[in-house]
């Protein structure tokens, strides 16, 4: 077996029996998601009429597509937590000699990252059904994932990055707070960009989160600030560049 | 490449972080199918060495070689052929020891059938075929040495890197690790780099050692040439105050046939004499301190030990990093964080 196929799916395996084991961390991971889905909806589900959406379209499924890419956010920020963790308790060594590409440890460890980040987010969208989400069609939904995938990819790398050059978990977390909720209330997930400020929205612009929110809008309810497949477009660029960012980082970063 | 009789050719090796070099320009060979001990106090430079050997961190300058693979330039190649147990542990806590080793071989692209074959093999040696479907986190200490000793042996290395691998484990486990070095190292014929600040380790396992110190090597040689390198026997005194052995020390050369003199850092009321013969030095020697008044309590004879060569080479003694409390409590925090 190709020794590099078998790193990644080594790395994905992993991953997943990690994620099994732990029922505090998933029960945990979903608990934040699921409760901002519940107060929003609770406090802005009656006052959203000012958003014009089309009939049969509730606030919550307007809000749902933002709360799975806050949760897709926060899922994907994990794998940088998870690198530093390896770091520091030594099993980033123990990969690191392995013969074979560094860019085959990367893809191992983003597809771990992503499918945790999935499965969570799944589990929200499961659970938003009870809270009278509706899912409008199978293609809908379908074109919903490629989107998560996406965002997935942008903030595992994204992590993949910041955690490369850091040695500390504190200094992560400090990071990690400035940059995710900024980048949470700048995307449109709880209220449309459209309403923001001229300065405020063009921030919203250089936010990967604001496409992928606006595309799986576009996918779910048919509201969206840019046509779906512009969303589509930015997105899946900044992705390619943000993981080959993070290839880069990984394989310049201290090790121990 | 060709074999050339070593597994790791050194030559000139530097490292430096900035302004601090921490490996300084040392060269060894490790012979095939030989036990090469690295022996000196913590911040040696012997973790950085074995992190540049193994590919994990990049070296400054020098050559440095490992199964006839430049370290720098053929990284895979040598991947492929060494096994380490790093000084930190490096298991996954929430998977099984089996599991453990088994993500290890896949990784190795061992194929099923031999992997299944080999990880049995490994934790019959290691005593651990009972442990296998347990989670890490509820093995002890020198369980988790010795099923990271069994992942290391999973892809058939040629060459194994050990670093510190019994800090922080008590005695008998100690002893047990050594052991499954030796039998390895007979039965594969794997070369073998240990790192190490025992003493009695390095005297008990290695074919050779390297006293290293502030990034040098100051000396290398088998335990036992290093031993008769210093001639003759070493008396300890033990004197009755403090001062009698600072006389002794400051006044050295009326006692005829001292070699050299040491005192005792963490007993200053102790000296060690390294003398030629201690049968025919001694009555002088206690004529000279009866006459200049000193009170000696004890008197101890023995042949030098790796420890006297260790004091004798690096002026101090490895004892105290030993007793060092900090270590101690790195350790347990080590085994507690996981």
């Amino acid at each position: 077996m190709n020794r590099d196929i078998s790193v990644i799916y080594v790395l994905w395996l992993r991953a997943m029996k990690r994620f099994i084991r732990s029922p505090s961390q998933i029960i945990g991971s979903i608990a934040m998601p699921v409760l901002f889905l519940l107060f929003l909806d609770a406090g802005f589900g009656s006052l959203a009429t000012f958003l014009h959406l089309p009939p049969g379209v509730s606030y919550i499924d307007f809000l749902v597509p933002g709360i799975v890419g806050m949760s897709m956010l926060f899922a994907a920020t994990t794998s940088g937590i998870s690198l530093l963790w390896d770091k520091q308790f030594g099993f980033l060594k123990e990969v690191m000699v392995v013969p074979v590409r560094r860019v085959s440890i990367v893809l191992g460890r983003v597809l771990g990252g992503l499918s945790t980040a999935i499965i969570q987010s799944t589990l929200l969208i499961i659970i938003s059904l009870f809270i009278g989400f509706k899912i409008p069609s199978i293609l809908g939904i379908l074109i919903t994932y490629g989107f998560m995938v996406l965002i997935g990819i942008v903030f595992i790398s994204l992590g993949l990055i910041i955690a490369s050059f850091m040695k500390d978990m504190q200094g992560f977390g400090l990071i990690l707070n400035l940059l995710i909720f900024p980048l949470f209330f700048l995307s449109g997930a709880i209220y449309p960009i459209t309403v923001l400020p001229t300065v405020v929205k063009y921030i919203t612009y250089i936010n990967p989160l604001t496409y992928g929110v606006d595309g799986m809008r576009a996918a779910l309810i048919g509201i969206s600030v840019f046509p779906g497949y512009v969303d589509a477009l930015v997105l899946g660029i900044i992705a390619v560049v943000m993981l080959a960012l993070g290839a880069i980082a990984f394989a310049k970063g201290r090790i121990v | 490449m060709k074999s050339t009789g070593y597994s790791i050719h050194v030559s000139n090796l530097v490292k430096k972080y900035g302004d601090f070099t921490a490996v300084d320009g040392i060269s060894f060979d490790v012979k095939e199918g030989e036990i090469f001990g690295f022996l000196g106090p913590n911040g040696a430079g012997k973790t950085t060495t074995v992190h540049i050997l193994t590919t994990i961190i990049d070296k400054t300058s020098g050559d440095a070689f490992v199964s006839g693979f430049d370290v720098s330039k053929h990284k895979d190649e040598v991947r492929s052929n060494i096994g380490i147990v790093f000084q930190d542990p490096s298991i996954d806590d929430r998977l099984t020891g089996y599991e453990n080793l088994e993500l290890h071989a896949m990784m190795y692209g061992i194929d099923k059938a031999t992997r299944k074959r080999r990880i049995n093999e490994m934790l019959e040696m290691v005593e651990l075929s009972d442990k296998a479907n347990v989670v890490m986190s509820s093995y002890s200490g020198g369980m988790r040495r010795r099923l990271e000793i069994a992942r290391g042996l999973l892809n058939e290395p040629k060459v194994l890197f050990l670093d510190e691998p019994t800090v922080g484990l008590d005695t008998q486990t100690r002893r047990h690790i050594l052991e499954y070095v030796k039998k390895l190292n007979e039965k594969y014929h794997l070369s073998v780099l240990l790192t190490t600040h025992y003493i009695e380790e390095a005297d008990y396992l290695c074919d050779r050692v390297a006293i290293i110190d502030h990034g040098k090597i100051v000396v290398c040689d088998t335990p036992q040439k290093l031993k008769e390198g210093l001639h003759g026997d070493i008396v300890k005194i033990s004197f009755k105050a403090e001062k009698d052995a600072k006389f002794i020390q400051e006044n050295i050369k009326k006692f005829k046939n001292v070699v050299s003199i040491k005192v005792d850092e963490a007993d200053k009321k102790i000296v060690y004499l390294n003398v030629k013969s201690a049968a025919s030095d001694l009555p002088e020697i206690i004529e000279q301190a009866f006459r200049s008044k000193l009170s000696i309590t004890s008197i101890d004879i023995r042949k030098p030990s790796l420890e006297d060569v260790f004091i004798h080479y690096t002026g101090k003694s490895i004892r105290d990093e030993e007793a060092n409390p900090n270590e101690r409590i790195q350790a347990v925090i080590r085994s507690r964080n996981r």
